[in-house]
């Protein structure tokens, strides 16, 4: 489903070249629960970045269900990012002044969803992620863990082909952790691909397969 | 169409939930802005207008008719007189005659040879009093004193204008009066013959016309002037509400009475003198706007800005999760919308539910003029109009520039 070939990410700044990704293959398939570990530094979020179309890699190529994706447009990888992937990010990313259920429905309006229909999903998605009842609450009014399964759920209520998590449970104290976890594990289950970051390898056992990177590349790739 | 709804949506919510004070405060400058545009132009057109409809209401009428430049009256008066009280336009109508004179007030202490006489000239007018009240209302601008009846003889009007203390500022001291008071007698030099009159009442009114004349009864004064052919020299006519002055105009050129009398509608008969100041001040006035509304564009740029600059994050995210940056661009403009658009309403009401009728009630006490706060409609509607396109504009510049930024260096604060 997921395939990048060679990928290499060279940052430069003046005359300093930083070669963070050295020459990346990875393939990720449908249905799969993917845990990327790795030191600090090593290039995890980078890498993740190439993968969800929120970053250019400097070179290489990434292909999602057949979608060669260097030959698409800002607005067709903005489009493409909308209806197929879903963001998680460490630091929930809510919009503070919309409540739980709208932020959810902001991307399904923008794909074009009623408003009825953008608010039911909403709530199925809420739902999923067991925070049914919480619909109306501010992000300010709920905790840490809450508020990182409204961006769950913001990030799935599309059903997107893949869902991208970047150290979700970094901000969450163990116990919270748990959970937001146990979720990620419900939505595996039921079909969903997900590809997450962590530090903690004891979370990334909750996952299929773990992938390993040091010093931008791969060191490891297999199960648990 | 999608972008269109999303940033509705997002605007509203933000607009909301925004802290009380900040959109209290930045409606109450757009509501500022708004009345500085209208406001400063207003008053100075509003000068000019409250002289403009001074000189009508107090002077010229709705129509008013004087003699042609080469005559010394109004040919077949008569006949013209008969032809507009048939006129249904015509509400009330007025006649004057009109002389030259030379009024001279201290001729009794006059002993000494050497001694200086006290005169001013001004125009004699004789008017039929109850005529020229329902036209002009003089009577109301009687300040002292009683206004004339039909049957008074010997008793005069005496325009404040004409007094040295009723003078208004420096200069105007000149060629005035000295010590004459209600009921004091004064001398009329009129050509060959000269008559002594007793002072019934002062007219005071901004308007020179009225101000720095001598108001006879009409009989009196055609028995004194010889005019028994009954030839006036001004007819002001007041028409109905709503009634079209060129159009009375129209209709008396058409029964050629042009040929006897020159016909102008009350603005024409101002001449171009306030037409050309009202330009100049309403250029003015629009100058001193134009930097009301370069501020309040700099204002809304600033808020904007700012409010975008703050949630620099957020719009990435937005970015991130594939919102597309018209929409989020469009939440901005539609914030900014609201608060011009709120700000003009409120404004709008404070202009014409307020300010237009206070000054209406207590106009300005300008030496040349009642000062009225002029605000057609029309010219609030394009004001209105061009805030709201700045404020739009003011609005997009500073969201475009954040959202232009790199998505990824946004959400990560870089
Ligand atoms: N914009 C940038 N310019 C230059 N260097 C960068 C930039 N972004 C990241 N780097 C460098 O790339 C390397 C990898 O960073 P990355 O954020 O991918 O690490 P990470 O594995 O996610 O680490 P962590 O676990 O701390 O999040 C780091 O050495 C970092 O300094
Ligand atoms: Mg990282």
């Amino acid at each position: 489903m997921i395939i990048a070939k060679s990928l290499n990410k060279i940052y430069k700044n003046g005359t300093l070249e930083n070669h963070v990704l050295k020459d990346i293959d990875v393939e990720i398939q449908k249905g799969e629960f993917v845990a990327i570990i790795g030191k600090s530094g090593a290039g995890k979020s980078t890498l993740l970045y190439q993968l969800s179309l929120l970053d250019h890699p400097s070179s290489g190529e990434i292909i999602i269900d057949d979608v060669a994706i260097q030959k698409l447009s800002s607005t067709e990888r903005t489009f493409f990012r909308l209806t197929n992937l879903g963001y998680v990010f460490q630091d929930y990313a809510l919009l503070p002044e919309l409540t739980a259920a709208e932020n959810i429905m902001v991307p399904l309006l923008m794909q074009g969803y009623s408003r009825s229909k953008a608010h039911s999903n909403a709530l199925k998605a809420l739902m999923d992620v067991d925070l049914a009842g919480k619909d109306n609450s501010l992000p300010s009014q709920l905790s840490g863990g809450e508020k990182q399964r409204v961006a769950i759920a913001r990030a799935i209520a599309h059903s997107p082909k893949i869902l991208f998590a970047d150290e979700p449970t970094a901000n969450l104290d163990s116990k919270t952790s748990e959970t937001v976890l146990d979720t990620f594990k419900k939505l595996h289950k039921d079909g969903q691909t997900i590809v997450m970051i962590t530090h903690e390898s004891d979370y990334a056992k909750k996952a299929q397969r773990i992938i390993t990177i040091d010093d931008g590349k791969i060191v490891k790739r297999g199960k648990k | 169409m999608n972008s269109f709804r999303v940033g509705l949506f997002l605007a509203i919510r933000q607009i909301r939930r925004n802290n009380f004070w900040t959109t209290l405060l930045i409606v109450f400058i757009m509501t500022l802005t708004f009345l500085n545009l209208v406001f400063v132009t207003g008053i100075l057109v509003g000068l000019v207008e409250g002289s403009s409809y001074a000189y009508r209401t107090q002077y010229s009428g709705d129509v008013l008719i004087s003699d042609l430049p080469e005559k010394s009256f109004i040919q077949h008066s008569s006949t013209l007189l008969s032809m507009v009280s048939q006129f249904p336009e015509v509400e009330a109508y007025t006649s004057r005659y009109l002389a030259p004179a030379v009024i001279e007030a201290n001729y009794r202490n006059l002993v000494r040879p050497s001694d200086v006489p006290d005169q001013v000239s001004a125009m004699i007018t004789g008017i039929d009093p109850s005529h020229e009240d329902q036209v002009t209302r003089l009577s109301t601008l009687v300040i002292e004193g009683e206004y004339l009846n039909p049957t008074d003889e010997g008793y005069v009007l005496i325009g404040s204008d004409l007094l040295k203390q009723y003078s208004r500022g420096p200069g105007t001291g000149e060629g005035t009066l000295e010590n004459v008071a209600v009921g004091d007698r004064v001398r009329i030099l009129l050509g060959n013959f000269q008559k002594e009159v007793r002072v019934k009442g002062i007219v005071k009114s901004k308007i020179q016309e009225v101000s720095m004349r001598v108001y006879f009864v009409d009989s009196e004064l055609r028995k004194l002037l010889g005019r028994n052919d009954y030839n006036v020299d001004e007819i002001a006519l007041k028409l109905y509400p709503g009634q079209s002055p060129q159009k009375v105009v129209q209709a008396l050129t058409n029964q050629e009475q042009d040929k006897n009398a020159l016909i102008r509608d009350w603005e024409q008969s101002q001449g171009t003198f306030f037409t050309d100041i009202k330009t100049t001040f309403t250029m003015l006035g629009n100058s001193i706007g134009a930097v009301a509304l370069a501020v309040a564009a700099i204002t809304i740029f600033i808020v904007i800005f700012i409010n975008a600059v703050t949630r620099k994050k957020f719009i990435g995210i937005l970015k991130g999760i594939g919102i597309s940056g018209a929409a989020i661009e469009i939440s901005y403009v539609m914030q900014s919308f609201f608060y011009a658009l709120v700000g003009s309403t409120i404004g709008t009401t404070i202009l014409y539910g307020f300010l237009e009728p206070f000054f209406r009630k207590n106009p300005i006490n300008f030496p040349f003029s009642d000062g009225i706060l002029s605000a057609p409609w029309e010219g609030t509607v394009v004001r209105v109009l061009v805030l709201l396109l700045t404020t739009l504009v003011a609005g997009y510049l500073p969201a475009r520039m954040i959202v232009k930024k790199n998505t990824l260096d946004s959400i990560l604060g870089r």
